[in-house]
């Protein structure tokens, strides 16, 4: 725990324990890995952001002006994939998941380092495929490749891409196996199940979607695969197949994967939540358990994309349901953050800034996805731009909101530098003004009944439509401002202390960046997370909160 | 693996293996068999369920689950439940799907 030996020589730091190429490029030290998957998720982030930038640009103006109609489909299609599946699914669990486990859990390493390591290979190898079909003029399937279209009638690079999907999936399994073995037998002495940080919870509840939902999405990709070569007859109705099959062989892993999205953000806004309102946090079993909660009947509401297709009006009405019920436990969380800011002692640092939008932002998309769970109401919005703007305020507003404000909590640790302020806070504020300018006036179009994936529209849109993309514009430039001041913190930011924050937890008890083993003797834990004193600003916690 | 919990892992003799093997062998056989026989409705459960079989032989003697811990068991079952979800919402769906009479909708069975 202490950065001193007995010499009285500091440990070289995990960034200073070795140098050159191949000690990162062979590294197995969970923090390294960390840091190559974050420069890899960047990469495809700005990659899939480009892509939205020229929809948008497309979309100022009513006529399909700027791209052919056919580029327009490979352009939304390729923004899906590379965003889905190289950036949101990776972006918090190979990060800071990966950084962070080990650390909050008192072990020195994952379960299997190489298996680690070899999980950002997978990763990349798959991107390469993807990368091959992009410059070979992409696919245009959509990224959710429905068949038969993706089967018998598109012209594009399928199998390319679709072998890139197969191939990244294993890598997300490779991960949730690591970590559900890691959280399972390595914690430190007195770190009972209770006593994990929520963060761990979400991402234990992420690694069970990642085990047993990945295969089956590597296992429809092969279909459409074997179906698109062979025609053996699965999803190809003129060959005795079902096309229907294929959405429910897709959705059940893809509804379940915006969890994978999403919970290690909720997982980091506990941590936010807890150390910026300096509180124990409210009902710490519920949200743990609701986590959990989440992941098995994340399993059980697919068919809610299926409302418009041939589906059993019988097995909608059983999917709608279910797709009601999933939102207990996402409210229950909302409420147990509200409930731990109640009387809290709350600063407005820039990681807060982050929870405190990931909240508003999640709640709105959460309750429009109620509304799209409701058979009548989807009838009339499928497909138009109100389901187009509800995922956006989950996997924009929600997942990369806690990814930002994760790496704005974290960065101090990870790097040892801090960073400016002022402009962090402004790129805050900033992402959350052109993020619901983007895609606040879509829930409107979408009622008015914009479809999605169309390149021109009526000039009555136009409006609601010039406002997306001047909040589209407003929102890259508060993506590029961090992406400046952070790479200006990585040398130049003034030296962070073990605990800049003041925050509870094993990872801000060793120093800032940790040593390569995390700990020079292991730690014993006595208390529970969150466990603010009162010198720390903690309030006790009113009649309500101790019931749990 | 979760044999590492005990001192003395439990070593599973080279003759079960290889009388496992000698399984699976006439099971696959027996795949390609009646795979050339016409058993009308009963050909899809047949062959499924010796696939099952051969999978169980493999789960059980070549992945240890016979002598894994109670966890490991619990582990491997959770993810078949899932399977079996997938497959029950599944058909909840084409086994209902020309249950409600639809105007104008010709119902083939
Ligand atoms: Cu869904």
């Amino acid at each position: 725990m202490t950065p001193l030996v007995s010499t009285g020589k500091r440990i070289p730091d995990y960034l200073n324990a070795a140098y050159g190429l191949k000690s990162w490029l062979f590294t197995t030290d969970h923090k390294r890995i960390a840091l190559l998957y974050m420069a890899s998720v960047t990469m495809f982030f700005f990659l899939g952001g480009l892509m939205a930038v020229l929809i948008r640009l497309e979309l100022v103006t009513p006529q399909g002006d700027l791209v052919e109609p056919d580029v327009y489909n490979r352009l939304f299609t390729m923004h899906g994939i590379i965003m889905v599946f190289f950036f949101l699914i990776p972006a918090i669990p190979a990060t800071l998941g990966n950084f962070l486990i080990p650390i909050m859990i008192g072990a020195k390493d994952l379960a299997f380092p190489r298996i680690n390591l070899g999980s950002w290979y997978v990763y990349n190898a798959g991107g390469l495929f993807t990368m091959y079909s992009i410059l070979n003029g992409g696919v245009d399937t959509g990224w959710t490749f429905y068949t038969p279209f993706s089967t018998t009638f598109s012209n594009t690079y399928v199998l390319a891409t679709g072998l890139g999907i197969f191939i990244t999936g294993f890598s997300s399994i490779m991960t949730g196996l690591n970590f559900l073995v890691t959280i399972h037998r390595m914690r430190a002495p007195g770190l009972t199940w209770f006593r994990l940080p929520l963060f761990v919870w979400a991402h234990y509840a992420t690694s069970i979607i990642m085990l047993l939902g990945t295969p089956v999405l590597a296992i429809t990709v092969l279909l459409v695969a074997l179906e698109r070569s062979f025609h053996i007859g699965v999803f190809d109705p003129a060959y005795g197949g079902d096309p229907i099959l294929f959405q429910h062989l897709f959705w059940f892993y893809s509804h379940p994967a915006v969890y994978i999205m999403v919970l290690p953000a909720m997982g980091v806004i506990s941590e936010l939540i807890t150390c910026f309102a300096r509180k124990r946090v409210f009902g710490y079993r519920f949200i743990a358990y609701s986590s959990v909660a989440i992941a098995v009947l994340g399993f059980l509401v697919w068919g809610h994309h299926m409302f418009t297709t041939g589906q059993s009006i019988y097995a909608s009405t059983i999917f709608s349901v279910l797709s009601m019920l999933v939102a207990v436990p996402s409210a229950i969380k909302v409420f147990n953050w509200t409930a731990t800011l109640y009387r809290g002692s709350i600063s407005w640092d820039t990681p807060m800034l982050y929870a405190l939008g990931f909240i508003g932002l999640f709640t709105i998309g959460g309750l429009t996805g109620v509304m799209l769970a409701t058979l009548g109401i989807d009838i009339h919005v499928h497909d138009t731009y109100f389901v187009v703007a509800h995922f956006h305020y989950i996997m924009v507003g929600g997942t990369i909101m806690g990814y930002l404000g994760g790496i704005h909590f974290w960065w101090p640790k990870i790097t040892g530098r801090m960073y400016p302020a002022f402009w962090s806070k402004f790129a805050a504020i900033t992402i959350f003004i052109g993020f619901n300018l983007t895609f606040f006036p879509q829930f409107i179009l979408g009622y008015m009944g914009m479809p999605r994936r169309y390149h021109a529209y009526p000039d009555e849109w136009q409006v609601l439509n010039v406002m997306s993309s001047a909040g589209a514009s407003i929102l890259g430039v508060g993506y590029l401002i961090p992406m400046i001041y952070l790479a200006w913190s990585m040398r130049y930011g003034p030296r962070a202390e073990a605990n800049p924050w003041g925050a509870v937890g094993l990872e801000w008890e060793i120093q800032s960046p940790p040593t390569a083993h995390n700990f020079e003797t292991e730690p014993v834990v006595d208390k529970e997370a969150y466990a603010y004193t009162a010198e720390q600003g903690y309030v006790p916690p009113t009649k309500e909160a101790e019931f749990v | 693996m979760a044999n590492h919990d005990h001192d003395t892992p439990h070593i599973t003799g080279l003759g079960t293996y290889f009388a496992v093997f000698g399984a699976l062998m006439v099971l696959t056989a027996a795949t390609v068999f009646v795979a050339f026989q016409d058993l009308g409705m009963m050909n899809n459960v047949v062959a499924l369920g010796i696939a099952t079989l051969k999978a169980v032989l493999v789960l059980w003697f070549f992945m240890h689950l016979g002598h894994a811990t109670t966890f490991t068991r619990v582990a491997m079952a959770s993810t078949l439940f899932f399977f079996f979800l997938l497959l029950a919402f599944l058909f909840g769906d084409t086994l209902t799907r020309d249950l409600l009479d639809v105007p104008g909708r010709v119902i083939e069975l």
